[in-house]
């Protein structure tokens, strides 16, 4: 459905957002999702930093251990951490992730930043929106919006993790049926 | 229901194959074999009828080493209940050992369980003294006055505890002639089996549970066979459980030592590998040895080495199994499965066929054990002690379906093959169509 | 359900998957709220019928960092003590809806014993002298830690290694995670078949720490010595324990390990333990977020991710 310059430029564009909306970035941290959320938030920094010529502290925040779904399939290896050194409390943070669908990931993730700290603000990047929320949670930032069947899948693959930077439409995988759950699968899935 | 004494009813088996051969008609008749081969059915006169078509007729099996538990543990068995195993084992004799409590020292004791065993009318119960008061290893218990019983005590042992004091061993050995008897060894030397939990080997130190060296068995057997060549008596070795044992024993037995042995029917079959879940229906004493044992320990019966094969049927409640491993009871079940174990050991390799049976099974244990009137040829004139099994037959063994008040059977789920369907007890069914009469 | 009983019980990528989720969980321990809401609504149990403080605690700091509920369950004060069978507590824990039994016992097998009556998940935290491997999964973490490898690491397990749980689930982690185990001990003191372990066997401390990355000093206890295992603490100090000139032969990068709790004098000297190579309170720490990790594993998704 996209593929790589129009995924580049979608991010292109999102940095400019994150820049209009937060007055030049200044107290921005950047948070990506594991696993495809943390490389969309290290593109999403070094764009920024090319336009304001300036570093934006940028990380992951794992989720797993917020998810509200763990009970429904095994137990699953843990992404990476990493919070900034200047820490969460008083910043403007953007969590960023590959596709928003239902917004659990999201719900999961605003619960972990309770734990970590106070931030100022939080907002949300997501590469794309395919809709079918369950929770009240929107985007501030959206790459592209894609209406979607629920008996579609929406699969993001990148460079970083993938070798090649795509978003494809494809059959809905079953979930919970084994391990075979989207921190296995090839390409990051929708949550 | 039957009484040692009834010599009412006579009983025409027809067709059984007497140590496995050719079929032949057997009439018994006021407790003794009247008639067997082609003249039985002529004189048959009467007698009810048994078919016995494809059956294997033996002499009545006679049991060495048996705990009936009575006194002193009626929850885990009793002498009446042991009989009744006993009998579906086709076992016409049961040596009963001595670890009661009270212990079998006294005349009073062993006449009691005597007593127990002829009221059940199932099978003749033989008490074996304890050589030691109290089973304690320090002074010799009052064998004399055991021998002199109306029980008849021939077989002495402290079973469950070796007679480890090299002295009081030497002792006993040399006490016991004087009324023929035999010093029956549980031979364990104490220190190098303190903590022990099972066979010490690669899998006892993997499990971490503490070894059972087979040299703890083996050096008071060799002590005892050169102590009891010395004074010239009689020695015998409870359950012989590892390949060096079965070595020490034929070294003895050449050099004209008069020892014998016994095998359980577990150490004929079972293997220390299957500790490996910590499930203590495994757990004996002495412990499941390794593949090497248990083969050395079948050639050893099928040589004679090994006189003879003894249960140490050994009941014991639920939650004496039904616990952690280092705390459980130490024991199994095993008259009702013995002669399958050993059809599927030893006579189902080729290593013995049912006249050997018969021998390991009955004849040997019964003049070791001086049990007069068992143990004795299929012939006329000959008591009417007799087993009739069923060679073709399988049975998946069922703790719940044993005779045993306990159900602490190692085979639990095994598919053994074999079944007694008749045992005899002096021309009286105890068993038929593999009943309990 | 699925138990943790054995080190032997976990693969190569499980027990990978207990380090890696360990070292992510340890930065729990770091945050100004020190709790996951992950095993919210699940109970433990730490059924100890032995005294182990420090190992309780740290199994019941790891389950309350993970929103668990912990019972403790102590052999003292309890019916436990009044002889009431290991079966008997089982029922009443499985009653009671236990997800989880964490059981230390001196029994070698308790731990399997009990994943027969239970259906809640099973953690061996030490049964006997058979087996403790959460234990050794911390081990191999501070291990990985400080030495940023396990593959081709050269171990020397030092000490009582017959009536070592910790050296039994060492040896069989180890050799899965690709180290190389030598275990150095008096004769006396080694399981007679150790031969066919997946290690080396030796009897020459000083020949062994030079060629050594990690020792571990395993903890020797007074009464073995009653029986006739060495034949004084004097003796065994001098031929087995880590003093400063034996630390000498190691390189300089090597570790020290130790279980705890520690003699010291006898075992291991004072300036060893000490000293910053030695990772002794290391071990501690890393042990909550190992233990984390597991429990992690073994009950926060529908199915355990790990053991058997």
């Amino acid at each position: 459905m996209l593929e790589g310059p129009e995924i580049q430029r979608a991010l292109t564009r999102i940095a400019h957002e994150v820049l209009e909306r937060t007055k030049g970035a200044e107290d921005v941290t950047l948070l990506g999702i594991p696993s495809r959320g943390a490389p969309l938030a290290h593109r999403l920094a070094e764009r920024i930093e090319r336009v304001e010529s300036r570093t934006v502290p940028c990380g992951a925040l794992d989720i797993t251990m917020y998810r509200d779904d763990l009970h429904l399939a095994p137990a699953r290896a843990l992404g990476r951490t990493e919070i900034p050194p200047e820490g969460i409390d008083g910043r403007v943070v953007v969590l960023v992730d590959d596709v928003l669908f239902s917004g659990r990931t999201v719900r999961a993730a605003l619960d972990a930043l309770n734990d970590l700290g106070r931030p100022r603000a939080v907002q949300l990047a997501v590469l794309v929106d395919r809709g079918h929320r369950e929770l009240p949670v929107r985007a501030d930032y959206v790459g592209k919006n894609l209406p979607t069947s629920l008996r579609e899948s929406v699969t993001v693959l990148l460079e970083e993790t993938d070798g090649l930077d795509a978003v494809l439409i494809g059959p809905r995988r079953e979930r919970g049926g084994g391990r075979t759950d989207e921190t296995r699968a090839a390409g990051g899935e929708e949550n | 229901m039957a009484n040692q004494n009834h010599d009412g009813g006579a009983y025409l088996i027809r067709g059984a194959r007497p140590l496995g051969g050719e079929p032949a008609d057997i009439l018994l008749r006021g407790g003794t074999v009247a008639a067997i081969g082609a003249g039985a059915a002529q004189a048959a006169d009467g007698a009810a009828e048994v078919d016995a078509a494809g059956l294997i007729a033996l002499p009545g099996l006679v049991d060495l080493h048996t705990h009936l538990r009575e006194p002193g543990r009626e929850d885990a068995e009793t002498v009446a209940g042991g009989c009744r195993s006993a009998a579906a084992g086709g076992y016409t004799a049961v040596h009963a050992m001595a670890n009661t409590d009270p212990v079998a020292d006294t005349a009073g004791v062993v006449e009691q369980v005597w007593r127990l065993g002829r009221d059940s009318g199932l099978c003749d119960v033989r008490p074996v003294g304890a050589v030691t008061r109290g089973l304690a290893g320090e002074r010799l218990a009052e064998l004399g006055a055991m021998a002199d019983s109306v029980a008849g005590v021939r077989v002495f042992s402290d079973d469950g505890m070796c007679v480890s004091d090299a002295l009081l061993m030497r002792r006993a050995l040399e006490y016991v002639k004087a009324f023929d008897g035999v010093v029956a060894q549980h031979a364990q030397e104490p220190r190098l089996t303190e903590g022990a939990q099972m066979n010490e080997g690669e899998v006892s130190d993997r499990l971490g549970l503490g070894g059972w060296p087979a040299v703890a068995e083996e050096a008071i057997i060799a002590r005892d066979c050169l102590l009891a060549q010395h004074v010239g008596s009689r020695l015998h070795i409870c359950h012989v459980s590892t390949k060096g044992s079965v070595e020490i024993i034929r070294w003895a037995k050449e050099r004209g030592c008069d020892v014998t042995a016994e095998a359980a029917p577990h150490h004929l079959l079972l293997t220390d590998g299957l500790v490996e879940d910590y499930d203590p229906i495994y757990k004996v004493n002495p412990p499941l040895r390794t593949a090497e044992d248990v083969r050395a320990l079948r050639q050893g019966l099928a040589d004679g080495v090994i006189d003879c094969v003894a249960t140490d049927h050994a009941p014991h409640p639920i939650e004496a199994k039904e616990t952690e491993w280092s705390t459980a009871a130490m024991g199994m079940l095993g008259l009702e499965t013995a002669l399958s174990v050993v059809h599927h050991t030893m006579v189902d390799t080729g290593l013995l066929d049912w006249s050997g049976v018969a021998e390991r099974m009955s004849a040997a244990p019964a003049r070791i054990g001086r049990a007069s009137g068992h143990g004795r040829p299929l012939a006329e004139g000959e008591p009417a002690n007799l087993a009739l099994y069923d060679p073709a037959a399988e049975r998946v063994v069922d703790p719940a379906a044993l005779e045993s008040k306990s159900t602490n059977t190692p085979y639990r789920g095994m598919t053994l093959p074999g079944r007694v369907v008749g045992t005899f007890l002096r021309g009286v069914p105890t068993v038929l169509d593999g009943k309990i009469q | 359900m699925r138990h943790l009983l054995s080190a032997g019980d976990l693969t190569r990528d499980e027990a990978v998957l207990v380090l890696d989720t360990a070292r992510e969980l340890a930065q729990v321990g770091d945050r100004s709220v020190k709790k996951l809401p992950t095993l919210r609504g699940r109970t433990v149990v730490n059924l100890f019928y032995e005294d182990s403080t420090r190992t309780r605690t740290s199994f019941e700091l790891a389950a309350k960092r993970l929103s668990a509920d912990v019972i403790n369950f102590s052999a003292k004060g309890s019916s436990v003590s009044k002889g009431e069978s290991l079966k008997d507590t089982a029922l009443t824990l499985q009653a009671m809806g236990a997800d989880g039994v964490v059981i230390r016992h001196s029994a070698s097998g308790a731990a399997r014993r009990l994943s027969n009556w239970v259906d809640g998940s099973v953690l061996n935290a030490g049964d006997g002298t058979h087996e403790h491997p959460t234990q050794a999964l911390l081990d191999a973490y501070t291990m990985r830690e400080r030495m940023g490898r396990l593959d081709g690491l050269r171990v020397a397990v030092v000490g009582d290694v017959r009536h070592s749980r910790v050296a039994r689930s060492n040896v069989l982690l180890l050799n899965t995670l690709g180290a190389q185990v030598t275990l150095v001990a008096p004769p006396t003191l080694v399981p007679v078949t150790a031969g066919s372990w997946p290690c080396e066997v030796a009897y020459d401390l000083d020949a062994v720490l030079p060629k050594t990355d990690v020792v571990m000093m395993l903890r020797v206890q007074a009464e073995r010595m009653k029986d006739a295992y060495f034949p004084t603490a004097r003796e065994y100090s001098r031929r087995y324990g880590l003093d400063k000139e034996r630390f000498a032969l190691l390189g300089d990068d090597a570790i020290v390990m130790h279980p705890g709790p520690m003699v010291r004098g006898m075992e291991i000297s004072a300036e060893v333990a000490d000293s910053p190579r030695a990772t002794v309170t290391e071990q501690v720490a890393n042990g909550v977020s190992v233990r984390m990790a597991v429990l992690y594993l073994l009950l926060g998704g529908s199915e355990p991710a790990i053991g058997n």
